[in-house]
């Protein structure tokens, strides 16, 4: 069996036998920064920027919702099931579909929709990234079909950097099969290094930081 | 022993197309790295390095266990591994789950792995379409090439080049502006995506302790690839694996700001079995395929193990000064530049590949730039005298051995060797900086003739040393100061 094959062949190649107790792995490096909110929130709009997406400081939901109502405008939107978007107001806005639980129903609506609206679970500062872990409330497809991502998230979850992520969720496993990190506009360089965006992905991303949520 | 493809290279090194494509590329992503390196944020670039180098070396130090951690927790989030000793047994496997699940359209995205194996073209010989995703490596589908660069595949092709393959390929009319070749990319693929029952996808790191595949991309064809099709197969090296989630803070850190400066790639996927029940979407069956393929082979030497470190990033490609001129598609496998010169002949045996570990100038900037510090020239040295020890069994090196025997003869004899270096004296130099590419006639024969075409002499000295020598000792003052 290839299985058994194959291991073998890596026992004999270091030298080791079946059930033998591995050696200590070297610590986990994880340098968590101390930033305060504010310069959370600037190195995010930062980061975010030079990667061409756009960050906008709500100082309320309200003004959450009004930013959403605008960049949807007479387009169609398709939001998530998160919590956050209703209590925002922006799953209740003309034009934008949501409460969708059907795989296959959302990915066609999602497929022709020209906005996706998510919450992402934290952001991380430094590099300007979202992270989604997939559950009820985020399906994969919504920040991934439409051409513009727009991301409402509570600036309380906005944290320093990777490091702080996996300090806090040692193992994401343990909660979602996806956990996926965004980081600006999908883009390709492929034809002889020439930037462009929205290749598969998004090509454009907002992301509001509500304070106070 | 196989050698060099020359006439091919020459033919690379006379294409100023390709050269400007290989050159202009290569130096933007060397810009982008040492940019990214200068931001402050990644001040601790160096210790982050090393511990990468650390990490693979535990790994692979007790595969074993982590292989079979990976696999139990795997299995506990409702994935399956399958083993595949080569090629063939992941064909096999692909093939067969394609037609057990009905499926007819695989969509794939960017795999190191699976082009090592050619599996696509497997794949396809049994009716089971088979997409390239990634828009440099659908562009290199299209033409039927191989990739030329581990993280740009068709780094080779200028935009003119794309255009006049997407005109005869698809049918569309000639758009030379990368930005609407991108679109027709993105059209197309888009609906092989939505039609689509298998997504393909290789592995950046397997994370033992949680049974997760990471898959990191920019464009989002390989989130497409996990997101949508009802099955998705991972297939990836057994080096790939890495102890715990946590340690991807280290490795996200070095790979993209090595790879094409950015300080985290725009996508990082986490993937850890099939949707589970209460989650919206996602594939149904999760498939991870662990491929041996002679890494087994590597991992025996305890110094060249480093080679399997590699996080295929790429940057030592771009550093090198071969790789530069050359190009990817004058190395013999897919792995090519520095990395492909290390592993290509442990995977393929020294005397298949002897020449390799020979083309470089042992300059160093690859271990320099290396994330994880592979010693690639140290190894480069290992497989040179492995490759000697080899011809020297197979009695081909007997020339060789005659010339330096003639060498060191000519060495203990001070009187002949006064003489030979007499009548280089009688070289006239046609450059004006004294040197030239007329080599003595005496010289320039045999074996040495065709070293010596591709190098210049440096002019004679007016005197030499064993007269300055001899000089000096009698007192004499065109010796120099006394030191």
């Amino acid at each position: 069996m290839a299985r058994d094959h194959i291991l073998h062949k890596v026992r004999t190649a270091i030298g080791r036998s079946a059930g033998q107790a591995p050696a200590e792995p070297p610590p986990v490096m994880l340098h968590v920064r101390e930033w305060p909110q504010q310069e959370r929130i600037h190195l995010f709009s930062a980061a975010l920027e030079r990667l061409a997406g756009k960050t906008f400081v709500a100082a309320s939901p309200e003004e959450a919702r009004k930013y959403a109502a605008d960049l949807i405008a007479a387009g169609s939107a398709v939001a998530s099931n998160a919590p956050f978007l209703r209590e925002c107001g922006i799953a209740g806005l003309e034009n934008v579909r949501t409460g969708i639980h059907d795989p296959n129903e959302l990915r066609n609506v999602c497929a022709s929709a020209g906005v996706g609206v998510t919450s992402a679970d934290y952001a991380l500062a430094d590099t300007g990234t979202l992270v989604m872990l997939a559950s009820p409330a985020e399906a994969r497809v919504v920040s991934l079909l439409p051409p513009v991502h727009l991301a409402v998230v509570p600036a309380s979850r906005l944290l320093t950097g990777l490091d702080e992520l996996f300090s806090i969720l040692p193992d994401p496993s343990a909660s979602t099969s996806s956990m996926v990190l965004i980081t600006g506009p999908s883009r390709t360089a492929d034809i002889e290094q020439i930037l462009v965006r929205g290749v598969h992905g998004p090509g454009e991303i907002h992301v509001v930081l509500v304070l106070g949520c | 022993m196989v050698a060099p493809p020359l006439v091919q290279i020459r033919k690379a090194l006379d294409d100023s197309g390709l050269q400007s494509a290989i050159y202009s590329s290569t130096a933007r992503l060397m810009h982008k790295r040492s940019s990214a390196l200068a931001d402050p944020l990644a001040g601790e670039f160096q210790q982050w390095r090393e511990q990468a180098h650390q990490l693979k070396k535990h790994t692979l130090e007790n595969l074993d266990y982590y292989l079979e951690l990976f696999e139990t927790r795997l299995a506990e989030r409702g994935g399956k591994v399958i083993y595949a000793r080569d090629g063939g047994e992941v064909a096999n496997f692909v093939i067969k789950l394609c037609k057990d699940k009905n499926a007819r359209l695989l969509v794939k995205s960017k795999s190191m792995t699976t082009e090592e194996i050619d599996l696509r073209e497997h794949v396809e010989e049994q009716q089971i379409e088979t997409v390239e995703t990634d828009l440099g490596e659908w562009i290199v589908q299209l033409a039927r090439e191989r990739p030329s660069h581990i993280v740009a595949p068709a780094l080779h092709k200028t935009r003119y080049d794309v255009a006049a393959l997407f005109t005869e390929k698809l049918g569309v009319e000639r758009e030379d502006v990368p930005e609407k070749q991108t679109l027709i990319a993105r059209r197309t693929l888009r609906e092989k995506f939505l039609a689509s029952d298998v997504g393909m996808t290789g592995a950046n790191y397997l994370v033992a302790e949680s049974g997760s595949v990471v898959v990191i991309e920019n464009e989002g064809n390989a989130r497409l690839c996990s997101s949508v099709p009802r099955i998705q197969i991972a297939v990836a090296g057994i080096e790939k694996l890495i102890p715990r989630a946590a340690d991807l803070a280290t490795f996200l850190k070095v790979l993209g700001r090595s790879a094409t400066g950015q300080p985290l790639t725009v996508y990082t996927s986490f993937l850890t079995g099939p949707r589970r029940e209460a989650e919206i979407d996602g594939p149904e069956e999760f498939y991870v395929v662990l491929l041996d393929n002679g890494r087994t082979k590597l991992l025996a030497d305890r110094n060249k193990r480093q080679s399997l470190y590699c996080i295929r990033c790429g940057a030592c490609l771009n550093h090198c000064p071969v790789y530069r001129k050359i190009g990817g598609h004058n190395y013999p496998w897919v792995y090519s530049g520095p990395i492909g010169a290390i592993i290509t002949p442990q995977y393929h045996g020294i005397m298949q590949e002897a020449w390799l570990p020979y083309a470089s100038s042992l300059c160093g900037a690859c271990a320099e730039v290396c994330p994880v510090k592979i010693d690639i020239p140290q190894i480069l040295l290992d497989l040179r005298a492995e490759a000697v020890k080899a011809k020297t069994r197979e009695g081909e090196s007997r020339l060789e051995r005659l010339g330096f025997r003639l060498w060191a003869w000519l060495m203990s004899h001070p009187r002949l060797y006064e003489m030979s270096s007499l009548m280089r004296g009688s070289v006239s130099p046609d450059e004006a900086n004294g040197w030239t590419s007329q080599a003595p006639a005496l010289l320039n024969v045999g074996p040495l003739r065709s070293w010596l075409s591709q190098r210049d002499l440096p002019p004679a000295p007016a005197k030499t040393f064993r007269r300055l020598w001899r000089e000096r000792s009698a007192g004499g003052s065109g010796a120099g100061g006394n030191s």
